[in-house]
């Protein structure tokens, strides 16, 4: 390459560098270096070195707060990909319907997660929620979902089933993927249904499931709009639920109701290591469940 | 080569020290000694204020006359409540806004941060009379002797009755007041009921865990200390009056039956809850006398003032206040508009365009609480008639506002709230004993608050 070719290349690279630079590299640095001092945005910021990372450890509210989003990711996680690829395997079969009900499940996704959080109050209300009323319909007394502690985290994993739509997208895409000829072989070897699903979908389309396990997960850990609406933003100020209090939720809190953003950055860096650590493991688990057809992913 | 590399890792790096470091500007600590406050000054220049939102009549009457008083003066205002991330960013960038609209439990925290500057001056200096201003107002802007705040509006709760289910249960609404929390108790178990085994109406709604401070003092505890530095939140009565407050949800199937059954009400519509008859009584702020009487006129309501123990009325207050923040640009416009819109004068022009209208919709005017004592005497003698039970409503709002108090300013007024919030929080839910809850907040509390009168008399040492 010759050194106008370099420049020319660099000239096309310089929008995505800078914005990169601007808007990616400079807050992380800046953010890492905030987690080292004590900075309430009004006053210039002190240097307290790795005191705020100490206090994580004592804090019993990150604790909280992290076993919190642990449980919701595990348990949201497999059952959103359970759900997703069961209405992509309900869609695959749709035929001439599959456009109408690709709509259809895409539709909520489109809803803002603040009116999801709303939406969960009035549908989970124990009292006259819908939820409940159904239940009611097949003998189930169904609990208080918003007010009850051990309630609220399933609730809220359910809730978020609402948005399942991009990923039934997603898996409907790789499972139009999978060749005909491999069924037709499985077939003929006397393969039924599950074991067709079992031994040739399923690896077929195990990237897919992989990348919403991986997207998912971290989503999972980052949660944040709808618990947020539901129990701690306007009109619910004065409940604030400690078994909805997740992890991001009491970094906001510390960051703009305490002000203090050092703590918050702090916060934030353990997140990104927690997740780099899960999305490390995934990756490696990943190495003997995904089939990557022409071999591994690089 | 190695060496060469050495020195741009090395150069970078100090590159990126220099650049963090020099990155957050702040406004913290910058005073206002530059400003002239004068009343009869000509001032020029722009003001932006932030925070001031439900621009109705009580407003624009009021903003109508301080613009006039501000002469020259370019007004802009960003409304809607002050947005906590926003006004920091600005601070951050070193360009506030000149005034800011805030919540009076927030003025400690943000004078505390050197956010917002002392008043003195500004008082002062445009001849505001902080003595016509109520007592509990003026001291939840008041932190370390400075004012930092002009009070506006004051929150007041009387006590809401639905004097039907009172009649059919045999009940005076003295057994609902809050003077006997026996009887409140006794009136609780006797109002409730219930239809296949779930709640149909709620007896009396304690409002935890917002009015916890109302019950605590009631029982003769101030939760913090008057100067702001000593968290009292495990006194024994506070604890005794948690146990008594959740023993009223305890009694009805637990909070968490209230609350469902209470979020799934049409509070501010005419299906509210007094209206169909599924609440018996409960303390309510002040404002909800208008909604009630306006949707739902006919409701069978009664109302008198929260008691205390001793049967003496009690409100916990709450409200606004303006504040200028630290750097702002033109902070002599700011105070010239933080006076006019709190003097008795605007708001009395305010409460008679408010009059004007309520005529209009063929409604009474229920009056103004202002957290001004002297607009509030000449407002209340403007208001008209709505016929009983209103009348009474309107009657023991002034009466409540008469027996205020406020938790005062501290340092750590957020962490305070939150750690008291979370420990009723977690008895409503069952997670833990008052007294465990309790102490565990007193803990937290007072820790935050030795923290954050450390770090502010600190800041005042050095600068």
């Amino acid at each position: 390459m010759t050194r106008r070719e370099n420049r020319a290349a660099l000239l096309f690279l310089s929008p995505w560098l800078i914005g990169f630079a601007v808007f990616t590299a400079w807050p992380l640095i800046y953010s890492a270096y905030l987690s080292l001092t004590d900075y309430d945005v009004i006053n210039d910021p002190t240097f307290v070195g790795f005191d705020n990372y100490a206090e994580l450890f004592s804090d019993p509210k990150v604790a909280l707060a992290l076993s919190n989003t642990l449980f919701f990711t595990v348990v949201q996680v497999p059952l959103y990909v359970i759900v997703s690829l069961a209405l992509a395997l309900l869609l695959a079969r749709a035929g001439r319907a599959s456009g109408f009900f690709r709509t259809v499940f895409f539709l909520p996704k489109m809803t803002p997660p603040v009116a999801v959080g709303i939406l969960f109050l009035l549908l989970f209300n124990g009292q006259n929620g819908l939820f409940n009323t159904a239940l009611g319909t097949v003998g189930i007394d169904g609990p208080s979902w918003t007010t009850d502690p051990a309630w609220v985290k399933p609730g809220l994993v359910i809730m978020s089933l609402w948005t399942v739509g991009a990923s039934v997208l997603i898996l409907l895409a790789a499972l139009r993927g999978v060749p005909d000829e491999l069924y037709e072989s499985a077939r003929i070897d006397g393969a039924g249904w599950w074991r067709q699903f079992l031994s040739v979908t399923l690896p077929m389309i195990s990237p897919a499931v992989f990348f919403i396990v991986v997207v998912n997960t971290i989503a999972g850990l980052q949660t944040f709009d709808e618990a947020y609406t539901a129990f701690f933003g306007a009109g619910n100020t004065t409940y604030g639920n400690d078994a909805a209090l997740f992890y991001v939720i009491y970094l906001f809190q510390q960051a703009f109701q305490f002000l203090n953003m050092g703590y918050a950055a702090a916060m934030a860096w353990l997140l990104f290591l927690v997740i780099m650590v899960v999305t490390a493991i995934q990756a490696v688990v990943s190495r003997r469940l995904v089939h990557y057809e022409g071999g591994t992913a690089r | 080569m190695r060496s060469n590399r050495m020195a741009a890792s090395a150069l970078m790096a100090g590159g990126i020290l220099v650049l963090t470091t020099a990155c957050a500007v702040g406004t913290g600590g910058a005073d206002d000694s530059g400003a002239e406050y004068d009343a009869e000054a000509e001032l020029t220049g722009e003001l932006s204020v932030m925070g001031f939102g439900g621009v109705d009549e009580v407003a624009t009457t009021r903003m109508d006359l301080a613009k006039e008083a501000l002469g020259e003066v370019e007004v802009s205002v960003a409304e809607g409540e002050l947005d906590l991330q926003q006004f920091l960013s600005a601070a951050a960038t070193g360009d506030p806004p000149d005034l800011i609209y805030a919540n009076r439990d927030q003025i400690g925290s943000l004078a505390a941060r050197g956010a917002i500057v002392p008043l003195e001056r500004c008082i002062e200096g445009e001849g505001i009379d902080t003595g016509m201003f109520v007592e509990s107002a003026i001291e939840q802007v008041t932190l370390d002797g400075q004012v930092y705040g002009i009070p506006e509006f004051n929150v007041v709760q009387v006590t809401m009755a639905n004097a039907d289910l009172l009649e059919q249960a045999g009940l005076e609404l003295s057994d609902v007041d809050g003077s006997d929390w026996e009887a409140v108790t006794a009136a609780n178990e006797a109002l409730t009921k219930s239809d296949g085994g779930k709640l149909s109406v709620i007896g009396y709604d304690s409002k935890l865990p917002e009015f916890f401070p109302l019950w605590a003092k009631a029982n003769g505890v101030d939760l913090i200390s008057e100067d702001g530095r000593e968290a009292k939140l495990d006194d024994p009565g506070a604890v005794e009056a948690l146990e008594w407050a959740v023993g009223i949800y305890d009694a009805q199937g637990g909070f968490g039956d209230v609350k469902a059954y209470r979020d799934s009400a049409d509070f501010f519509g005419e299906g509210n809850q007094f209206a169909t008859d599924v609440l018996g009584a409960m303390p309510m702020e002040q404002w909800y006398i208008n909604v009630l009487g306006d949707v739902s006129p006919d409701a069978p309501m009664a109302f008198t003032t929260v008691k205390d123990r001793q049967g003496e009325p009690i409100a916990f207050s709450s409200g606004s206040a303006w504040a200028i923040p630290a750097g702002a640009a033109n902070p002599e416009a700011a105070c010239r508009w933080a006076r006019v819109m709190t003097a008795v004068d605007s708001w009395e022009a305010a409460a008679q365009a408010r009059v004007d209208l309520r005529e209009e919709e063929g409604k009474p005017f229920t009056g103004l609480l202002t957290g001004n004592a002297e607009a509030d005497e000449l407002i209340r003698g403007m208001v008209t008639s709505g016929g009983e039970p209103w009348d009474t409503a309107v009657a023991s709002t002034y009466e409540a506002n008469e027996h205020t108090f406020a938790l005062p300013a501290s340092p750590a007024d957020a962490e305070f709230e939150s750690a008291m919030q979370d420990a009723v929080n977690s008895v409503l839910s069952g997670e833990a004993e008052p007294a465990d809850a309790l102490a565990e907040a007193q803990q937290t509390a007072q820790k935050a608050l030795d923290d954050a009168w450390a770090e502010m008399e600190q800041s005042q040492e050095e600068g």
